[in-house]
């Protein structure tokens, strides 16, 4: 599977001496060993367990196996399966799982546990299934040690199934093992016939009879994934690639086993059945290809994949997925959470509602104000009135209206689809052709028409064609894989090289989507003592602070007073307000005060990428000019486009509005690439020529996406295109090369030349031919 | 050419025993993760360090 490969390390296993020893991010000055306390703690675990052999192995990403700071607030007890003999069993995604030492320490680490019975994690899936005996409760323990090892877990949900859920690719696999040991076993058979001038009828007649039997079920097992397709595109009156395969394959076998029957010189068993396996191969490898990328969407997803805290009547509260929430029943909103339903709030709530509006600055919404779901808080946690089941809120409209654009994309037809369009009536009328040229003019008997005229379909049969396109797209999927570009829909990248213009959203896309620290030469010490003291809190400000000084060690003694800030002993940190100081005008504001001391703001903003003006230089340089649509304000959306170099820009787009731009540029004729985060940019993306969401998009708008980059930064994107385009060229070049083979191949089909030997040898010469090609279209 | 009668039952025979060996593996979920299984066999301890009460 080498083609595909896996994501690329970018820190060699031996970690250096500037690279923290547990998940191998660079050191910031003045660290020693460990870059945070997460992985000095994670290192020690490790050590404790005897599993030190984990670092001399381990092939993951710089800083993807840092721990979390907040635990998992997840109960993950009702998710445990119990089985009839009362072993507990539990399924989970598990992100970070990215290399064969993963597996191991994650294996060995849980199977030390005195009551686990088996764990076992799939690479392939991301998946780990954990057996013990005892509570169900003991889920929180396990992925508690995930949490502390660096992995964050979710439980396996639909999502994940629906990726990996292979019955078909099973399948394929079935299909291409059983054509590849008929094609072999076939060609046993064969060579003896070609080779044997001096075999006597008899004996020819027999061989010929033991290659049908070979043949014959080879043909009607593997064949099927063909034959089901081709029947679609008979019903749907579309000529398919498939139907040109099928009837070829088809044709070829009854051909041959009529001349096994009459005892003819020649068969072509081993001509269908390798024909089946080639193409089989290629189709095995595009799945394994785009499963994986579809994989890793679904873990995205499911990572962001919430449950709900319900309020029950005598004041408890459980924990229920958010589909199950009915309207009018009350849900806890804790600080820094997602909602995930629309609803009203009993009192005042802070909610920074980027991703529904594009609003960068949190505002207040009144008691009584209808909240938007996606909107994440960012005050005190506040219970809530849900008003609108899942089904029926404002998540589900935005996705409904994104089925509609899906649907209007739909009608793209891919180049291989175009190519098989005019292909497959040519070389049929051809076949047809031969057979009356041979039967009418030529006045043959019609058993030699026919064979001549089969042997057409069976030399043009598209073995090069239908590998030309495929054979390029596993490939550079792969190699967008790599630079860890997911790419989700099957004609995305050619959608993606023809894209002649580039509409981008501001929060999210141009800016990083998250508060960082504003840099105002606060004094260092004050700084680490206020992010100690952060790190104990969930709220996305605090966990801004403690970012920005990740090895600042937790403040003991820190008690949370909710929405208002935080106490360890005398020091105070929260809202302007909470430590004496004047109310702040957008809830961006910190305030750290230590007793009577002086007050110290901490002031944090929404900053832009920092390749942002690069990528978007790139992309005009690609030909691609870029304008900006954004939900803000005019000021900020003004300011962002002049630092990112875009002379174009609009703001105060509501979605619709969105949606309607990209439908006026495909009007005007041009090819929109949108690239968006927001629930609000949905229907943009899917209404687009081409779509992509960035790192940390809501899960809506990375559904919507063609692609999805899972690397931090845009500068990732201009590399897609420029890999895209060169795919698109190889594939065109890979198309040409089939055409020409053709020219020659099928006027000596036409003039009875081709024997069963040359038939197979022309077929094997030029799908390697472009195989090869198109191994190509990885390179930069 | 008496000696066909046996070679080619020999090594159809062959050729299906690899096929069902193919089929087992199928079966028993061994293609589901391939770039697990490739790094498995590096693994120096196939068993965990402790008791497992089975």
């Amino acid at each position: 599977m080498s083609l595909i490969g896996r994501a690329e390390p970018l820190v060699p296993s031996a970690v250096s001496a500037a690279a923290c020893a547990h998940c191998g991010a660079p050191l910031a000055a003045g660290q020693h060993r460990f870059c945070c306390t997460g992985c000095e703690g994670a290192h020690a675990l490790v050590a404790g367990l005897g599993l030190d052999a984990f670092y001399r192995r381990r092939e993951t990403e710089a800083g993807a196996l840092r721990p979390e700071e907040t635990a998992p607030g997840l109960d993950l007890a009702p998710f445990v399966t119990t089985d009839r003999d009362g072993t507990q069993r539990l399924e989970l995604l598990l992100s970070g799982l990215t290399c064969g030492a993963c597996v191991w320490l994650v294996e060995q680490a849980l199977a030390a546990e005195p009551d686990v019975l088996s764990a076992r994690a799939s690479l392939t899936a991301r998946q780990l299934t954990v057996t013990w005996r005892g509570e169900a409760a003991r889920a929180n323990d396990v992925v508690a040690l995930l949490a502390r090892l660096g992995f964050r877990a979710a439980p396996w949900s639909p999502a994940c199934l629906r990726a990996t859920e292979d019955a078909e690719g099973r399948e394929l696999t079935l299909a291409l093992g059983v054509a590849a040991f008929g094609s072999m076993n076939v060609m046993l058979v064969s060579v003896a016939v070609w080779v044997g001038w001096d075999m006597g009828p008899a004996l020819r007649h027999a061989l010929h009879w033991l290659a049908a039997m070979i043949g014959l079920p080879v043909v009607l097992i593997a064949g099927m994934p063909f034959y089901r397709s081709a029947w679609t595109a008979i019903r749907a009156g579309r000529p398919s690639m498939d139907l040109a395969v099928s009837l070829g394959v088809l044709a070829t076998t009854a051909m041959s086993l009529s001349e096994t029957l009459r005892n003819g010189p020649y068969t072509w068993f081993d001509g269908a059945t390798m024909l089946l396996a080639l193409l089989l191969a290629g189709r095995v490898f595009d799945r394994a290809a785009r499963r994986r990328a579809r994989q890793s969407v679904a873990e995205l997803l499911a990572l962001q994949e919430g449950v709900v805290s319900r309020l029950l009547p005598d004041g408890r509260m459980e924990a229920v997925p958010a589909e199950n929430i009915a309207a009018g029943d009350r849900v806890l909103v804790a600080a820094g959470e997602r909602l995930r339903l629309d609803g009203v709030a009993d009192a005042d709530a802070l909610l920074d509602a980027a991703a529904t509006t594009g609003e960068s600055v949190p505002r207040t919404f009144a008691a009584g104000d209808s909240l938007p779901a996606g909107a994440v808080n960012m005050g005190a946690a506040f219970a809530m009135m849900v008003t609108a089941a899942a089904k029926d809120g404002s998540l589900a409209a935005m996705a409904r209206l994104l089925e509609r654009a899906e649907q209007a994309k739909g009608r793209f037809v891919a180049i291989a689809d175009r190519a098989s369009r005019y292909y497959v009536p040519v070389v049929h009328a051809v076949a047809a052709l031969t057979f009356l040229g041979w039967w009418g003019l030529l006045d043959a008997p019609w058993q030699v028409a026919l064979v001549n005229a089969v042997c057409v379909l069976l030399i043009t049969c598209p073995c090069a064609l239908a590998l030309a396109v495929p054979a390029v797209q596993v490939v550079a999927v792969g190699a967008l894989f790599r630079r860890g570009v997911l790419v989700t829909s099957a004609t995305a990248l050619e959608r993606l090289a023809s894209a002649d213009h580039a509409v981008l959203d501001k929060t999210g896309t141009l800016t990083e989507g998250r508060p960082v620290l504003v840099p105002e030469g606060q004094d260092a010490g004050t700084l680490r003592r206020a992010a100690g003291m952060a790190r104990a809190s969930r709220h996305p400000l605090a966990q801004a602070l403690a970012r920005a000084c990740p090895d600042a060690a937790l403040a003991e003694g820190v008690r949370e007073v909710p929405g208002q800030g935080l106490l360890a002993g005398e020091a105070r940190l929260g809202s302007p307000a909470f430590c004496g100081l004047g109310p702040s005008a957008d809830g961006m504001t910190m305030v750290f005060r230590d007793g009577d001391g002086a007050p110290v703001a901490f002031r944090f903003a929404d900053r832009m990428r920092d390749d942002a003006p690069a990528a978007v230089a790139a992309l005009n340089g690609l030909g691609l000019p870029a304008e900006l649509l954004s939900g803000d304000g005019e000021g900020a959306v003004a300011s962002l486009a002049r630092r990112a170099g875009i002379p174009a820009w609009r703001s105060s787009a509501d979605p619709v509005a969105k949606q309607a731009r990209i439908e006026a540029l495909k009007a005007e004729g041009r090819h929109p690439l949108m690239v968006g985060d927001g629930i609000n940019d949905a229907a943009a993306l899917a209404a687009a020529h081409v779509s992509a969401s960035p790192a940390g998009a809501t899960d809506l708008a990375q559904t919507a996406a063609d692609l999805v980059l899972q690397r931090e930064g845009l500068a990732a994107l201009p590399a897609a295109i420029r890999v895209a385009r060169r795919a698109q060229a190889i594939a065109r070049q890979n198309i040409g090369l089939s055409l020409t083979y053709n020219v020659f191949a099928v006027p000596a089909a036409v003039g009875g030349l081709v024997t069963p030997l040359i038939a197979a040898l022309v077929m094997a010469a030029s799908s390697i031919v472009v195989v090869l090609n198109a191994l190509r279209a990885g390179k930069e | 050419m008496d000696s066909l009668f046996l070679l080619v039952p020999i090594s159809l025979f062959l050729g299906l025993l690899g096929l069902g060996g193919f089929l087992w593996a199928l079966r028993t979920r061994q293609y589901d993760d391939l770039d697990g299984a490739a790094s498995r066999i590096l693994f120096d301890d196939d068993h965990p360090r402790k008791e497992t009460p089975k």
